[in-house]
């Protein structure tokens, strides 16, 4: 998008639907989650995905191939918010300082 | 361009009309779509009057009894949003409720046209007219226009909505009254008939509205990266305000004869003293100014309209060439350099080589009343600055010292 005055949209308004993809709110982050697998319930049985629920920016990335399954975020956009790590009933996820 | 033409004398409705009246009447003949308010004197009979307009069947509003003010600002915003034609009234303490929406309103670029029925600020509370709301105001984005007459504020409210809805404006407008002075006093109105004024307002086309088939977000944010640059197209917008209200005057002046300008001069040209002030207090200002002239005074008068966008260039025209202007004004900045109508006055004449004196007095606070005498007396005081070729930045006249 441009940046100049002109050629911006009137009022800041958002003509184009969807476009919050195109910023990237991982840099607010002070906080970054780090996620253990040894008592995660979705990697043991595939259960559980709180975490997954609750994250506001879509940044938990629960990941099943080939049978087997694993976690990741999206730091991308991960504001570091901390509700994945709140929400956690195993203690899974920790929050540490970036 | 379609051509205007006069509209004939027997189809002009001549009624005696209250201020809100006569603005109840503009609101009802703009077929508005939405009216969004909640009462408070001096302006309730507008929204009165529109209500028994709206269950007549005589107009098909969607009348919205909000619980505040903060949301019939808010109800208003909404509604043009949609694409909608839009107005809403209230004054002091209501006004003042608005506060942060109307802020959004003009941010957003909503037009909207509010009617005010200008009144003091509490406290102690009290109903009367003075100027501390709408200057309460002044920095929130709107346009704002303060009618002398029944009659101007009927001709204004029409135009009003053709200048927010201009798509070089895109701003709301406030339609300002003095309270109880104007609003509450029948005077003569002429009234248009309704198709002349559907004809020159036409139906409101919205720039960019809300609408499920083609989804947008208003009022999302905007920090440290974009902010600025809306508040750049904000002010720009602003700017391009007197050229679009001259061209909407033009027209309205083909249609009924009348215009007012975004200030009226009043024997000014061989002025030594310029007598400064707005709304209703220009009437008696030029009475006072025709009775001193017997006399041999050179006494002019400017009454100003248009506050925001303030016309800098044209006034500073206006005035620029007398001994003295001598501001009269309903509004108090406490702790400012001087108050609200004389700071944009003496900033306006700043860069003039030769400048008058500027006087300020500020007056008529909580209603009180001010009679030629008081201008007189301005007048006497302002004589003697002259003499000094000094005044204070401002002071009270009216008040028991």
């Amino acid at each position: 998008m441009s940046e100049k005055f002109d050629e911006i949209p009137m009022a800041g308004n958002i003509i184009e639907p969807g476009n919050a993809m195109k910023y990237k709110t991982g840099g607010w982050r002070a906080q970054r989650p780090v996620h253990n697998p040894e008592n995660c319930l979705w990697i043991k049985n595939g259960t559980c995905g709180r975490c997954w629920i609750f994250c506001p920016d879509m940044s938990v990335r629960l990941v099943e191939k080939d049978n087997s399954r694993s976690y990741e975020y999206d730091y991308d956009y991960c504001k570091g918010c901390g509700i994945c790590a709140n929400e956690c009933p195993t203690d899974s996820i920790t929050m540490e300082s970036e | 361009m379609t051509t205007v033409e006069r509209v004939p004398k027997d189809k002009i409705t001549v009624e005696g009309l209250t201020g809100d009246a006569a603005i109840a009447h503009a609101l009802k003949q703009s077929d508005v779509d939405v009216l969004a308010a909640y009462p408070i004197t001096p302006q309730t009979i507008i929204v009165e009057d529109f209500q028994r307009f709206a269950a007549d069947g005589e107009v098909h509003t969607k009348v919205i009894p909000v619980e505040s003010e903060h949301s019939a600002m808010s109800a208003c915003v909404g509604a043009s949003a949609v694409g909608a034609r839009v107005a809403t009234a209230s004054a002091s303490a209501g006004l003042a409720l608005m506060w942060e929406i109307l802020y959004c309103a003009a941010s957003m670029r909503m037009p909207i046209v509010f009617t005010v029925a200008n009144r003091a600020l509490s406290a102690p509370i009290n109903i009367h007219n003075d100027h501390s709301d709408g200057m309460g105001m002044r920095d929130s984005g709107f346009i704002q226009l303060y009618c002398q007459s029944s009659q101007e504020a009927y001709d204004t409210t029409l135009m009003a909505f053709k200048l927010a809805e201009d798509h070089d404006v895109l701003l709301p407008v406030m339609v300002g009254i003095d309270g109880f002075i104007v609003s509450h006093n029948v005077e003569r109105v002429e009234m248009l008939p309704d198709e002349a004024v559907q004809k020159f307002l036409g139906v409101r086309v919205p720039v960019q509205p809300l609408d499920p088939k083609n989804p947008i977000t208003m009022g999302p944010l905007a920090l440290t990266d974009y902010y600025f640059e809306f508040k750049e197209q904000q002010d720009r917008a602003m700017w391009n305000v007197p050229k679009a209200y001259k061209r909407i005057e033009a027209e309205f002046k083909k249609l009924t004869g009348r215009s007012h300008g975004m200030f009226e001069e009043y024997k000014t040209k061989d002025a030594d003293i310029i007598i400064l002030a707005m709304s209703s207090m220009g009437g008696t200002a030029k009475a006072v100014a025709d009775v001193l002239r017997e006399k041999g005074e050179k006494i002019g008068v400017v009454r100003l309209k248009m506050f925001r966008p303030f016309p800098t260039k044209e006034i500073t025209k206006a005035v620029g060439g007398a001994k003295a202007v001598m501001i009269f004004e309903k509004a108090m900045s406490f702790g400012a350099v001087t108050s609200p109508l004389a700071l944009e006055v003496k900033s306006a004449l700043y860069d003039l080589e030769k400048k008058p004196l500027v006087v300020d007095f500020v007056v008529g606070l909580g209603g009180r009343d001010v009679p030629p005498e008081t201008f007189v007396e301005g007048i006497e005081k302002t004589k003697k600055y002259l003499e000094k070729g000094k005044a204070p930045m401002y002071e009270t006249l009216g008040v028991r010292k």
